[in-house]
């Protein structure tokens, strides 16, 4: 078992978004987790990644069958966790290939493995930026200074590829996305894709699913998974809305 | 934040240590009899003792000033030692005959000295309290033209040359602590690089203050003649005191036409404690004259240390499309308080400047920028661009942006811009979540706060101010 | 020296005669006692005052004034008057409120009082704001409006009174006088309203204004404020203002500066609650050997509170031009929120610009900046008009005019505007 969530109940200063949430993720499954706003899905995704700002009242994750909450947030993601972020955060000065090669670097370290000079480091990066489209220009600009929507989410994809997570949770990653870097952002993820990890799309809509197809989707509704199903769920919600599922539950 | 400002604030002070030697030092207090004294030990000429004489006369008529933004105790003139040097005297020419314990002290420094160790392709004058014990390279840089040496020895050796540019950028009335320097200074480095010579090394100069009661008070003065480049760096260390120490250096520059003279410090006197115990008033004059058309003087500081900076490296743009840079680093912590920036004064035409400066305040320091940009009337189609940007970390610190801007012709152009940030949870738990340390994440965060300066800095120092600013980051700067 | 104390007899003088006449409540005459001896003592601020840097206050010095005789202006007002507050007006002339020459008919939902009323109906109201808002010691101009406080205007607009029209204080000198107007504002919970400031003069009479208007917002309430400075070119001016503001408050300030010989706007905001919001605009037009002087203070006391000073100057001929702007944030002012942009165009060689915007910043968590330009039009843009077939002359001073407009557009009173414009399109000779 990837990661385990057991009666997870979390939220932000003292209000529960989070209520009792069970899930359970194995390696090579996408799982989808749709819901209207407000649900908690960026609060899940949060949780996961280990958001300061986060508080979990009650319940575990277990990952890889570790104790996920006691992991600091940079633990977590040298142990491969990713998150993609909704707003990718602008680190003026700091060049997005610098920030990267520390951020290999770290996870190489950690597991162990040889760290890359510059040079290496350079090649294996023009290699993945391809995957994502996008220019060494690109690599050179600080990170996320001044992209546009679209290019903040592809270089999230971009630090996904070089940093290769056994667990990537998309976070929101196609909102704001036109048709061209949906398709872009979504062929990156399943080159990405493999029986050696899983990924966790968070999504409010249906869209990104005829693009990333998901073995299971989950319905988030006041903190709650309410509703598992497979694809065809993605398509009953984009039909009949979420007002469905909830009268339903 | 708390955790940034943690991060920061156990960063040690490594170079803390006394050297134990024996110094020879004269009594404390300062009268015509102390400079008398000093010239003497100097073996100076009779010129050289007026202007000192000339100084102090002018100091006793002066007021210390107390217009920043600060308080700092009165200091006691009378109790400070005016000149200690280490007591066998070294020769300079061989290094054989240096005192090994000076040689280890340096070495513990970063900066080796002797033949087989030298930094490749740096030339260093070494100045222990107030002498300079060894000068590399010397001869080497004679054979081009290039004079390299203690200030103390050019007196003597090139007393014209010294005699015309001394005290000519900054008058020895200047203001109180350059008028105290031209009356105790006691030595420095001096630099001469002849017409068309790019020096073909960057010069070094590395101050060590060890004497407990002693101010130190060099003073440097670097001459760039038509066509002529070079580059030039300072550094600067002190031990552990609970006492503090006053550093009251001058340094003057000149280029001529077509000269560029690049001058880059790394400031890490010791700050004082965590309570503002101790730690050195750094009060300095530093001024370059671009004199000659198409001239050039940049100046890089990155001050990390010192109880209280106060200085502004400025230029003087007296030559036609001449050009003066400004680019600066201020990390103040604790207790430390920093009142640095620069005067751009254009008198030329076409005359160009640019001001970058990034001041970081943490813990409950006071950390300003003050600068003036100045256009005088016959300044035709001056340019000025400054950036000021501040990084507070923690809210019990102060960062403070003072410019002045006077233009006096209509064909300037002058931007000034001015912006005050802090490290953000958001941008820490961005970095954390693609697996870098909190604390490396935060020295990411201010190294690209700095990157626009630190880009500025020879190689040795940039690295040398990353870890000063507690950064890993090997390799990351250019 | 001996010049420097015949300057204070002449004051002396003043004042006497001013203070013997006085029926005032035993607070005020010792304030203004006490007001004439800071005075008399400290005189004017000198340039090494670092406020006052860059300000030389010796033409002031050097001229004598006297208090006015006249009780009645022997012109008309009517021209002076904007059409938007026909009925809606109040007077200062020299110096003094004068209820006979106002009009309020339009607006009788707010409260006004001359100084001697007030001290009848509201007198601890006046105590406590004459004493403690802008105090004498402040400088030798505050403490001189102080010692002169006679008929003062305290205007006061009730609780959730909404005024629809706006309230124009006209004030008028006559040649050699001395006037030191005094206001105070209160807007009360609630309340919102919009104040136009005008001092006209149409002649060419010297004589010196020296006001002080302390202005207090208490909580939810707004109050747009534009300030129009149209003095005499041969007048001094200075005025201090003073405004302190309340919780969800908004105060909305247009400073527009064109008279006066020598001339001095210190402005100054402070945050009194949480959640409020200040906007301190101006624009300086000056030419022939004119001096203007903006100092402008922001102080962040309080938390989530967001200030916007936008300032632009053209400066012409022989006149000298001086901006201050600060922005203090204090500690605790948290999610403070405060820019501040100062540009400024010198138009001619003999022209001269002193700008100094500063930032004091005591807390971490804020968004803080400026930026200060001193320059020219942009070639690009003076180009694409060219191309167009505009002469270059007037694509400039087209240019200048747009560069003006981003202020005075922001009154959207529309005969303060058009007379604004007017004035604007003269000084720079484009006909539109």
């Amino acid at each position: 078992m990837l990661l385990e969530i057991k009666n997870l109940q979390a939220g932000i200063e003292g209000i529960k978004i989070l209520k009792g949430l069970n899930l359970k993720v194995e390696k090579g499954e996408v799982h989808a987790i749709m819901g209207p706003n407000g649900s908690g899905k960026s609060t899940l995704a949060k949780v996961i990644a280990g958001h300061p700002g986060y508080e979990v009242f009650e319940g575990e994750i277990l990952y890889e069958g570790k104790n996920l909450l006691e992991m600091e947030p940079d633990e977590r993601a040298r142990e491969g966790i990713f998150m993609a972020f909704q707003y990718p955060i602008e680190i003026p000065g700091v060049s997005n290939s610098q920030f990267l090669r520390i951020a290999y670097n770290e996870k190489m370290k950690h597991l162990g493995l040889e760290e890359l000079d510059p040079i290496e480091f350079n090649d294996l990066l023009k290699e993945k930026a391809k995957l994502v489209e996008m220019g060494s220009d690109f690599l050179k600009r600080s990170v996320n200074e001044g992209f546009s929507g679209g290019e903040k989410k592809r270089n999230e994809i971009l630090q996904m590829a070089v940093l290769e997570p056994k667990l990537a949770i998309l976070d929101e990653t196609d909102s704001g996305l036109d048709i061209d870097a949906l398709r872009i952002v979504a062929n990156g993820v399943n080159s990405l894709r493999s029986k050696e990890n899983a990924i966790i799309l968070v999504t409010h809509y249906q869209r990104l699913l005829n693009y990333i197809e998901p073995d299971y989707v989950h319905v988030l509704a006041d903190g709650r998974i309410v509703k598992s199903g497979n694809k065809e769920l993605a398509l009953k919600l984009e039909e009949k809305g979420y007002d469905w599922i909830k009268e339903a539950a | 934040m708390t955790k940034a400002l943690e991060i920061l604030a156990n960063r040690e002070y490594k170079y803390g240590f006394v050297t134990q030697i024996e110094t020879e030092t004269i009594p404390k207090g300062l009268n015509e009899e102390t400079i008398k004294l000093i010239s003497k030990k100097k073996d100076e000429p009779e010129w050289m003792l007026e202007f000192r004489l000339k100084a102090y006369r002018q100091w006793l008529k002066m007021k210390e000033p107390r217009w920043g933004n600060f308080e700092y105790p009165k200091i006691d003139f009378q109790d400070i030692t005016y000149y200690a040097a280490p007591k066998k005297k070294p020769k300079k020419n061989s290094l054989e005959e240096v005192d090994p314990e000076l040689l280890r002290t340096f070495e513990k420094l970063g900066i080796p000295l002797s033949e087989q160790k030298m930094l490749a392709n740096v030339a260093v004058d070494a100045v222990f309290d107030s002498v300079s014990v060894a000068t590399t390279f010397k001869e080497k840089l004679k054979k081009i033209g290039v004079i390299f040496m203690p200030i103390s020895e050019a007196i003597r050796e090139y007393p014209d040359l010294v005699r015309e540019y001394l005290g000519s950028v900054v008058p020895i009335n200047d203001n109180f602590y350059a008028a105290l320097n031209s009356a105790v200074f006691s030595d420095g480095s001096f630099v001469y690089v002849p017409k068309g010579v790019r020096c073909p090394m960057e010069l070094s100069t590395y101050f060590r203050i060890n004497t407990q009661e002693s101010g130190q008070f060099e003073r440097t003065l670097i001459i760039a003649e038509e066509g002529a480049y070079v580059a030039y760096n300072e550094g600067c260390t002190a031990p552990q005191f609970d006492t503090n120490q006053l550093h009251a250096a001058v340094v003057e520059l000149i280029a001529l036409d077509n000269a560029e003279i690049k001058y880059s410090t790394v400031q890490n006197w010791y700050a004082g404690d965590e309570n503002g115990v101790g730690g050195i008033y750094n009060f300095v004059t530093k001024r370059g004259a671009c004199r000659g058309k198409n001239s050039k003087i940049s100046w890089t500081q990155v001050e990390t240390g010192s109880a209280i900076t106060w200085k502004y490296p400025s230029v003087i743009l007296q030559g036609d499309n001449s050009i003066g840079e400004f680019y600066s680093v201020a990390l103040t912590n604790n207790k430390q308080v920093a009142d640095t920036g620069t005067k751009m004064i254009h008198i030329g035409k076409n005359t160009r400047s640019t001001i970058v400066s990034k001041g970081i305040a943490a813990g409950y320091s006071n950390n300003s920028y003050r600068g003036l940009v100045k256009i005088l009337p016959k300044a035709e189609n001056a340019r000025n661009y400054t950036q000021c940007d501040s990084m507070l970390i923690g809210d019990k610190c102060r960062a403070n942006t003072f410019p002045y801007i006077e233009v006096m012709n209509n064909t300037a152009k002058v931007e000034h811009e001015a912006t005050t940030s802090r490290i953000s949870e958001e941008q820490l738990f961005y970095l954390q979540q693609r697996g870098i340390k909190q604390e490396d994440a935060v020295s990411l965060i201010i190294n690209g706060f700095c990157k626009e300066v630190f880009r500025e800095l020879p190689m040795e120092y940039a690295v040398e101010a990353q870890k000063l600013l507690g950064l890993k980051l090997e390799g990351s700067v250019g | 020296m001996i010049t420097q104390v015949k300057k204070q007899n002449l004051y002396e003088e003043l004042f006497q005669k001013s203070f013997s006449q006085s029926t005032q409540p035993a607070w005020l005459k010792d304030l203004r006692l006490k007001a004439f001896e800071y005075f008399s003592q400290n005189g004017f601020p000198t340039p090494e005052d670092e406020e006052w840097k860059y300000t030389n206050t010796a033409p002031i010095t050097r001229e004598q004034f006297s208090l006015s005789v006249e009780k009645k202006p022997s012109t008309q007002l009517e021209n002076l008057i904007y059409k938007e507050t026909q009925r809606s007006y109040l007077v200062f002339f020299n110096g003094q409120f004068i209820r006979e020459l106002s009009n309020l008919e339009a607006a009788s939902n707010i409260e006004i009082f001359s100084f001697s009323e007030a001290l009848k109906t509201n007198n601890e109201i006046l105590e406590e704001k004459l004493t403690k808002q802008v105090q004498y010691q402040r400088n030798g101009f505050t403490a001189l409006n102080t010692a002169f406080i006679e008929n003062g205007l305290f205007l006061h607009i009730p609780e959730n009174q909404k005024v629809s029209v706006p309230i124009q204080i006209l004030f008028v000198s006559t040649e050699n006088v001395i006037a030191t107007p005094r206001i105070l504002i209160l807007v009360a919970k609630g309340a919102e309203a919009t104040l136009i400031e005008s001092y006209l003069r149409s002649e060419q009479a010297r004589y010196f204004t020296n006001a002080v208007i302390e202005i207090s917002l208490e909580d939810r309430a707004t109050l747009k404020h534009h300030r129009i400075q149209r003095e005499s070119h041969n007048a001094f001016h200075i005025t201090t203002t003073d405004v302190e503001i309340g919780e969800e408050s908004i105060y909305d300030s247009t400073n527009i500066t064109l008279g006066a010989k020598w001339s001095r706007h210190e402005i100054s905001a402070k945050f009194t609650k949480e959640k409020a919001e200040v906007f301190v605009d101006g624009l300086y037009l000056t030419s022939g050997e004119q001096f203007a002087d903006t100092h402008s203070v922001i102080d962040h006391l309080h938390p989530n509170c967001k200030s916007r000073q936008n300032y632009k100057g053209i400066v012409d001929g022989k006149s000298r031009v001086v901006f201050n702007g600060k922005i203090f944030v204090r500690e605790g002012a948290k999610g403070t929120d405060a820019h501040q942009s100062n540009k400024n165009l010198l138009l001619s060689s003999n022209a001269r610009i002193d700008t100094k915007p500063q930032l004091e910043i005591f807390n971490d968590d804020v968004q803080c900046s400026h930026g200060a330009t001193v320059g020219q039009l942009e070639e690009e843009e003076i180009f694409y008009l060219m191309s167009r077939g505009l002469p270059a002359s007037l694509a400039k001073n087209l240019l200048t005019y747009g560069f003006a407009e981003e202020i005075i557009n922001k009154i959207e009173l529309e005969s303060v505007k058009a007379t604004l414009d007017e004035a604007l399109l003269n000084r720079l000779s484009v006909r539109l």
